[in-house]
């Protein structure tokens, strides 16, 4: 498998058919591991680093053979490759920018990745369409028990999974829900959410995780803590919270459309407008009309327009994404122009 | 504990304000604290929550100096960077992480998933990052024939943890 043919294909957890998709774009479980007998990532000396790196990458190749994983080496990488890879949420922002030898192992099916070397030295993860809480922490554990088979993990009976943050130690398990909530957002209770959720030791991010704007009305939910209850109890609460934000996003959508249905209409009306005539747009806008335009096909208010079309362009917009589909580096006035051309083209418009 | 602004609604905003090198203590419920134009920040970061109660403790003090004898980190390290050094500081470092890990997960007791091996006891794991230490050391300084056994040993001891 070649880095390419990942980066340039449709990703698989954006494809629309997952549960709960009109809401839901996808669902996350990661864990964090370290090798028994070593430092941290960020303590290792550079011949350190280099000589667990490859050894990390035998031992995962081997674990995970039989799910046909490919390994791609951080270090030396171009810059928009690595680009694509955060964009797609197979790799953290953390390993694209850090230095120093470290690597990622992805299935072809993109649904599994586990980084090397990243703050921790191992973070697998399993990426799904739609809301699959218990799906992805079923495979993740498997995969984990795989590569247990060939590492030994640092573990405390007390602290469980010892960890570089004392945030992740325990389970070592972050899962997260990236949920599209345009409703509360326009009829502005999206603020009363959030503070719902913090009460239950849940965070809320954006889109590219920590620190990040949610942009394109985005959200991450996902657990805060990860000591002191098990695995499935973390899912329980996560799987208690979610269809009531599902519930007050259905609820805004029906008020927006039996009290204001010129205004939703103008909004959805005006971002495919824009998405098939623009010239020149930037990322940011285009993920506000994609918002728009998502809202208005699922709520079969903009018809005959392909979802699945709508969901990939979230992806494939981004800055990485456009360069590498050009296959050259673009400033961003060229990104610009180049990105309203994709759209186009992609909604079949002229 | 009661809402000081309206009375009647459970205070869940606890503010400390410092005027004029005085300190007052406020507890406001979220309705209150909103009218007072308190900023309730929706997008939680981890990491700035983390650093500033490693901040508050900085105001102890007594704990900066600590040193990880393994990886060599100390406390006032990990509290500007956020990140420990090695598995052994949790246990160096294990009065003041206390009080860290119940206010990021409210309890320091691990319930969850167990590995299914058993080579990973903490004893061989800090047997094993000393020795790593030491070739580390041996190579720097050139000692190749110790830096050769170290490796040796290193090497037969993971073996025999795996195999365990």
């Amino acid at each position: 498998m070649k880095l390419d043919d990942l980066i340039v294909g449709p990703s698989p957890w954006l494809q629309p058919g997952g549960p709960q998709c009109d809401i839901i774009l996808s669902t996350r479980v990661r864990l964090a591991r370290n090798v028994a007998g070593r430092p941290f990532s960020s303590r290792l000396k550079p011949d350190q680093r280099e000589e667990l790196d490859a050894w990390l990458q035998k031992a995962i190749l081997k674990a995970l053979a039989p799910k046909d994983v490919a390994w791609f080496e951080l270090e030396g990488m171009p810059e928009i490759d690595r680009r694509c890879l955060v964009e797609r949420h197979l790799i953290s922002r953390e390993l694209a920018a850090g230095d120093g030898h470290r690597g990622v192992a992805i299935d072809p099916t993109q649904r599994l990745a586990v980084m090397a070397n990243e703050e921790d030295h191992i973070r697998l993860q399993i990426y799904a369409p739609g809301l699959q809480l218990d799906e992805t922490w079923r495979d993740a554990d498997e995969v984990d028990d795989c590569i247990e088979q060939q590492v030994t993990y640092t573990f405390s009976p007390t602290l469980g999974y010892l960890t570089a943050c004392p945030t992740n130690v325990g389970t070592g398990m972050r899962a997260s829900v990236m949920l599209h909530l345009p409703g509360l957002v326009l009829t502005k209770q999206i603020e009363k959410v959030f503070r719902a959720v913090s009460r239950m030791r849940l965070a809320v991010r954006g889109l590219y995780g920590e620190g990040t704007q949610a942009t394109g009305d985005i959200y991450q939910i996902s657990n805060q803590a990860s000591l002191g209850r098990s695995e499935s109890d973390i899912l329980k609460t996560l799987g208690a919270v979610i269809p009531q934000i599902l519930a007050y996003e259905r609820q805004a959508r029906d008020v927006l459309a039996t009290e204001s249905p010129k205004y939703l209409d103008d909004r959805i009306f005006r971002a495919w407008g824009l998405l098939t005539h623009a010239r020149t747009i930037s990322s940011e806008e285009t993920l506000t009309l994609l918002s728009a335009a998502r809202l208005g096909v699922n709520m079969a208010r903009l018809k005959g327009v392909d979802i699945g079309a709508i969901n990939e362009l979230f992806l494939l917009t981004r800055p990485g994404h456009i360069q590498k589909m050009r296959g050259a580096e673009l400033s961003e006035t060229e990104r610009d122009v180049a990105r309203a051309d994709y759209i186009r083209k992609r909604l079949g418009a002229t | 504990m009661l809402c000081q602004r309206c009375k009647k609604q459970q205070a869940t905003i606890h503010l400390t304000e410092i005027l004029q090198n005085e300190k007052r203590e406020r507890h406001l419920c979220e309705d209150c604290a909103r009218e007072e134009g308190v900023a309730i920040k929706a997008q939680v970061n981890l990491q700035d929550i983390l650093s500033g109660m490693l901040e508050a403790h900085q105001e102890a003090g007594k704990e900066a100096g600590l040193t990880c004898p393994d990886c060599g980190i100390t406390y006032a390290e990990f509290r500007n960077q956020g990140r420990l050094g090695c598995p052994h500081d949790y246990e160096v470092f294990a009065a003041p992480l206390q009080e860290v890990l119940e206010k990021v997960h409210g309890a320091t007791q691990h319930v969850g998933k167990l590995p299914h091996r058993a080579g990973a006891d903490s004893y061989a794991q800090r047997e094993l990052m000393q020795l790593r230490r030491q070739l580390q050391e041996a190579i720097e300084s050139e000692h190749y024939e110790e830096a050769a056994r170290l490796r040796d040993l290193i090497r037969d001891k993971e073996t025999a943890g795996e195999t365990r």
